[in-house]
């Protein structure tokens, strides 16, 4: 898929080699996605229907993850 | 490349997420559940108080799940979901930061889990630290969600400044050197932030519901015993409680302390798992892609490690 055999052992992608340049706008694509996913779950299973609400103050999810949210140490109640 | 190392990322996570859930089967819902009944009594006691006195009595909140649903699949869709989204993110920091340090890949996933542990939690839970049900005014849920978000990245920012801080000095100086002006730093600025942010107690909304059952001026939301606050006896359930008398007791410390003793252990489980699960499954990973791509290519000089983000492939 790439040229690098080791993360960390060779950080300068190889400039001469197409693929990595070709990938580097489908890499960063991927990473953001990932970011926005799991700040999503952060804000979800931390923050949603409590301080702010983004689909109506149903109290659903809220409800549904109550008890990690005050394990995992968010406020709540 | 990169989905299959975020995925181990995700998956180590997510591993760490259902340890979590097994820890707080055992250790957290007794003590979440000792929380909630004394929030019952409590409630039913303040509404009866206040209607006794002719104030306005607090709704109940919503019972949309029954505590069955709640202590287990609630808690574990909720663990999970959190430590497989920090694996994600440990997955991600670790591609964008392995061009710019030449350690062991196992070494730098284990470091960034440790970034993650202190600034996403630890550091936020030494100003405000997780409380059980039955702890937390609804009406200032807004201001501690934004004191505790300002605090979860502030912390972020102070520790990565700290760490880039390290590396600077350390061209110049040994590393003891560096490392200890870099801490003391830290521990300044981390100290001016806890300063200023103010104590859940000192909060507006706070100091003025001290003249109602039940609250009391005090540093934190921790619920304070209920006094009859009148100037006059007030008859409760066929008892007369005179002024100043305890009418319902404050929070149990032991129960307090329990709870967030487990959830510091939480988390540590939680990301010490991430850590060397994601570590073990990328060091086979890139060992196998390392043993393909073998032949094809010498070994190159590594560059020195940079302060500019390197572009990862
Ligand atoms: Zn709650």
């Amino acid at each position: 898929m790439t040229s690098i055999p080791l993360h960390g052992a060779n950080p300068v992608p190889e400039i001469s080699i197409s693929p990595e340049a070709l990938s580097r706008g489908r890499v960063l694509a991927i990473l953001s996605i990932t970011v926005f996913l799991a700040l999503a779950a952060y804000y979800f299973v931390g923050v949603d229907e409590g301080m702010t609400s983004l689909f109506g103050k149903t109290m659903v999810i809220h409800e549904w993850v109550h008890d990690s949210r005050h394990f995992l140490g968010f406020p709540c109640h | 490349m990169e989905i299959r190392t975020i995925l181990r990322g995700a998956g180590a996570g997510a591993i760490a997420g259902v340890l979590a859930f097994v820890f707080a089967r055992i250790f957290a819902e007794p003590v979440i559940n000792k929380a909630i009944d004394y929030e019952s009594g409590r409630d039913d006691v303040l509404a009866a108080l206040n209607k006794a006195a002719g104030r306005t009595v607090a709704p109940d909140g919503p019972e949309i799940f029954s505590r069955g649903i709640q202590s287990t699949v609630g808690i574990a869709t909720g663990l999970i979901a959190f430590s497989a989204a920090m694996g994600a993110l440990l997955a991600v920091a670790y591609l964008v930061m392995h061009g710019r340090f030449r350690i062991r890949p196992r070494a730098l996933v284990w470091m960034l889990a440790a970034y993650g542990f202190f600034g996403v939690f630890l550091l936020p839970y030494v100003k405000y630290p997780a409380n059980p049900p039955a702890i937390g005014h609804t009406f200032t849920i807004v201001q501690r969600g934004h004191l505790y978000l300002v605090m979860v990245a502030a912390s972020l920012i102070l520790l990565a400044a700290a760490v880039v801080l390290a590396r600077r000095l350390a061209r110049r100086y040994t590393m003891t050197t560096a490392v200890v002006i870099s801490a003391v730093a830290f521990l300044v600025g981390y100290g001016v932030l806890i300063g200023l942010l103010p104590s859940l107690g000192d909060l507006s909304a706070n100091v003025a519901a001290t003249n109602q059952f039940g609250y009391a001026r005090a540093a934190t939301e921790t619920p304070q015993p209920i006094v009859n606050i009148l100037s006059t006896p007030i008859t409760v359930g066929g008892v007369t409680y005179q002024p100043g008398q305890l009418v319902y007791p404050g929070f149990d410390a032991d129960v307090l302390w329990k709870f967030r003793w487990y959830s510091l252990l939480n988390q540590v489980l939680i990301w010490t798992t991430i850590a060397l699960v994601f570590g073990a499954l990328l060091e086979r990973f890139l060992a196998a892609g390392g043993r393909q791509k073998k032949n094809k290519r010498a070994e190159t000089p590594t560059p020195a490690p940079t302060e500019e983000p390197v572009p990862t492939a």
